[in-house]
């Protein structure tokens, strides 16, 4: 891997079948009774998260923690961001720590980018604005692939805002790598121009979900209704709310995802998450697995 | 002791001078300040050249330049300029903004009303043109606000401004969006036959996006500004320019849709020109990948086909003028998130070499371009340039259409080096740039000659 991890734009294939690969071995490790690993040790990463994060955040440290490196967390509230500092200052401060990780947060789409051109430390990308949110990605393709044993075949409907949604992307971006057929689902206003990535769209949900594998729910921002995309959350949920009877519209083997948190009610009902068919909670456990594999592959290991 | 200049004899050049139909080798002799003749080598022989020559002989102030292989223009005229003093003196003053001017070869500029206080009044306008006169290196016509403060509200003092020395009225940077004040404005300027620079974007439609609408701004995940959000601007000011009869110029036009919306005005008799800058036919949104800030500019840039539509709207004569929109910032406020940062390109040294790039690729005759950046902008904010006929002010532009150059952000004499045309290879700069009979630039002595900037 290169000394980034910003997007999964910029990723190989190759790439992500080794993170998926090194995933798995690291998902057995915390099977066992001792999760930690000294794989890491001696190296420093920095959480700098500039926006509220609690999943994420967790999911970094802990599998930080399980490799046994220096962890600090950086809070924007307490730091001197808020005291007027550019963020180009802010990093190359940390730099200046002799950090070896950066994971960054951030509300603008491009913030890892722009950090990684100035910084000599790994950033990873913990998502950025509405650009991406690539080791989300590549944890949904490890859920996927742990209950489905493959991603080619795969028909996969995304459904939610698509627009707005940095875990839509890098999930169109890593899945449309591989031989699967992708379907985004929602209402007009909240589907892009996409380009290339050789996407079915479906207003009508019914429709969109027949033969599908896979269902991605992505979480409905409740303030994207004051701002004309959609009129109401209730009836948001009546054309692309995920319940029971949706659900049997798919295959019998369908699984369903969410990133979290959930709006149980508007774009998932409870009966959904809550039923056998939900990897809600395998995503939340191979998350910390997967970014493990990541910030392993990052300090130069796996190579030949 | 310094040198007069009172005479400027410029030999053996290629004089292009759209205004007269000029176009042929010969010479130009500049005397206190102004266009004294030309005398073309066409057979033909001037009595008014010969008589002012003849006069020349044994003179000590006399200059020559030789410019044999050259091209000699009048000087050019940018109408869209921030020169950002007051207010701004960190990302470019009135020194800096007009030294940059003749570096690229124009000898006049329009200074943009949005400093800090804002030039919606006559006491910043003469403070501007003092300054100017002071320490300006090229003549600078101030353009006044619409409204007080930009705000879009109230209209701003235009006829006292207009009196100081303001020859154009605008909020560029920001739209007019109350229709009724656009209006108003329209209908108002018709009392100094002024014209109205509508910045056309209108802001709910743009939506606070920061780029091109399209699948790259999906795929950047960069909030993005449909085509739309300037057209139906475009189309709005249109409409009510021929309602008021009010003289309407289009700011930066950018898109394919404005350039048909206005080839169909002027079909109509519609009271309408309009502009475009060098990075809307020379680059499209590609740039802007990497998140790279020097690429950010408002209106954004756009896809191939509005390139296409916007040199074809130059060859018709849809679009008038190529002005710069020259905007200069700090490199730190450059430094930054791509979506903090300001909209702006430093345009000044390098509009010239690009407009050059379309004579080359026979989109433009020089004389045409030379229309578009000198004599066509003075004719619409109705100063005496932009002309090498005898009695105007000695303003020429002296270019070598052979020299290649590559583009050095950091050897800008702006203070703003934001640009996205950083090491482009160039054919064609402005050697030497004559305002009012001196040499204000020259690329050999690479020396600048400060107190140029006169006003009349």
């Amino acid at each position: 891997m290169t000394k980034d991890l910003v997007g999964i734009k910029e990723m190989s294939k190759e790439d992500i079948e080794q993170v998926l690969l090194t995933a798995s071995s690291f998902k057995d490790v915390l099977k066992r009774d001792i999760k930690k690993v000294p794989a890491l040790r001696g190296k420093t990463v920095v959480n700098l998260f500039f926006e509220p994060s609690t999943r994420t955040k967790t999911s970094f440290e802990l599998a930080e923690k399980r490799l046994s490196t220096d962890v600090l967390n950086f809070s924007v509230p307490m730091s001197s961001v808020v005291k007027g500092e550019t963020l180009y200052d802010t990093v190359k401060t940390i730099e200046a720590y002799g950090v070896d990780f950066i994971v960054i947060r951030h509300a603008s789409s491009g913030a890892p980018h722009f950090i990684a051109r100035n910084v000599s430390a790994s950033v990873i990308n913990a998502g950025d604005g509405i650009n991406e949110h690539p080791t989300q990605a590549l944890l949904d393709a490890f859920s996927i692939l742990e209950k489905r044993g493959t991603l080619d075949g795969l028909k996969i409907a995304i459904i939610g805002d698509i627009f707005h949604s940095r875990v839509a992307k890098s999930n169109i971006y890593l899945l449309s790598k591989f031989n699967t057929s992708i379907r985004l689902i929602g209402p007009p206003t909240l589907i892009p121009d996409i380009g290339d990535y050789n996407v079915e769209v479906f207003f009508d949900m019914d429709k969109g979900l027949k033969d599908i594998d896979v269902v991605m729910m992505l979480r409905i921002q409740t303030e994207r209704q004051g701002r004309g995309f959609f009129p109401s959350t209730r009836e948001y949920s009546k054309y692309w709310g995920m319940d029971m009877r949706r659900l049997n519209l798919t295959g019998k083997n369908t699984i369903v995802m969410h990133p979290g948190p959930m709006n149980r009610g508007v774009e998932i009902a409870s009966d959904v998450a809550d039923s056998s068919r939900s990897v809600v909670l395998d995503q939340v456990t191979n998350g910390i697995a997967v970014r493990m594999a990541v910030m392993y592959l990052l300090a130069g290991n796996g190579k030949n | 002791m310094e040198k007069i200049n009172n005479i400027l004899l410029i030999k053996d050049g290629h004089i292009i001078d759209p205004s007269q139909g000029i176009n042929g080798i010969g010479d130009v002799i500049i005397k206190g300040g102004a266009i004294a003749a030309i005398n073309l080598k066409n057979g033909k022989r001037d009595r008014a050249f010969e008589k002012t020559a003849s006069g020349l002989k044994g003179l000590p102030d006399l200059e020559t330049i030789d410019a044999a292989g050259l091209y000699v223009l009048p000087g050019l005229v940018d109408m869209h300029t921030h020169l950002r003093e007051p207010g701004h003196e960190h990302k470019e003053t009135i020194s800096t903004g007009t030294m940059a001017a003749v570096r690229g070869g124009f000898t006049s500029v329009c200074a943009m009303p949005n400093t800090n206080p804002v030039n919606d009044n006559p006491t910043v306008t003469v403070f501007i043109i003092k300054k100017a006169m002071k320490e300006g290196f090229c003549s600078v016509y101030p353009i006044g606000a619409i409204t007080k403060g930009q705000k879009g509200e109230e209209l701003a003092e235009i006829g006292l401004m207009y009196d100081a020395g303001c020859r154009a009225f605008s909020d560029d940077g920001r739209p007019v969006m109350s229709s009724i004040v656009m209006r108003r404005a329209l209908e108002y300027s018709r009392t100094f036959n002024v014209p109205i620079i509508s910045h056309c974007e209108d802001l709910p439609l743009a939506d606070n996006g920061v780029m091109n609408e399209g699948i790259l701004s999906t795929t950047l995940g960069l909030k993005g500004v449909p085509s739309a959000a300037e057209e139906v601007m475009v189309a709005r000011d249109i409409i009510l320019s021929e309602l008021t009869g009010g003289r309407l110029h289009i700011a930066h036009v950018s898109t394919a849709g404005s350039v048909r919306l206005i080839r169909q005005a002027k079909e109509h008799g519609i009271r309408v020109t309009a502009e475009t800058c060098p990075h809307y036919f020379s680059i499209t949104e590609d740039a802007v990948k990497v998140y790279n800030t020097n690429a950010k500019v408002n209106p954004p840039l756009r896809s191939e086909r509005d390139i296409e539509a916007i040199k074809e709207g130059l060859r018709d004569g849809t679009i008038d003028v190529i002005a710069t929109d020259h905007a200069p910032h700090h490199r730190d406020e450059k430094l930054q998130e791509f979506d903090k940062s300001p909209s702006g390109i430093s345009g000044l040294e390098t509009a010239l070499g690009l407009g050059l790039r379309l004579v080359e690729e026979g989109v433009l005759t020089l004389d045409a371009l030379a229309e578009k950046m000198a004599f066509n902008p003075a004719r619409i904010v109705g100063i005496d340039k932009g002309t090498l006929r005898p009695g105007a002010d000695g303003d020429v532009t002296i270019i070598d259409s052979k020299r290649e150059i590559t583009i050095d952000a950091d050897a800008f004499v702006s203070m703003g080096k934001n640009t996205p045309f950083d090491n482009w290879p160039l054919k064609g700069i402005p050697v030497i740039t004559i305002v009012r009979g001196k040499i204000a630039f020259s690329v050999e002595r690479t020396a600048f000659s400060e107190g140029s900037g006169i006003h009349e």
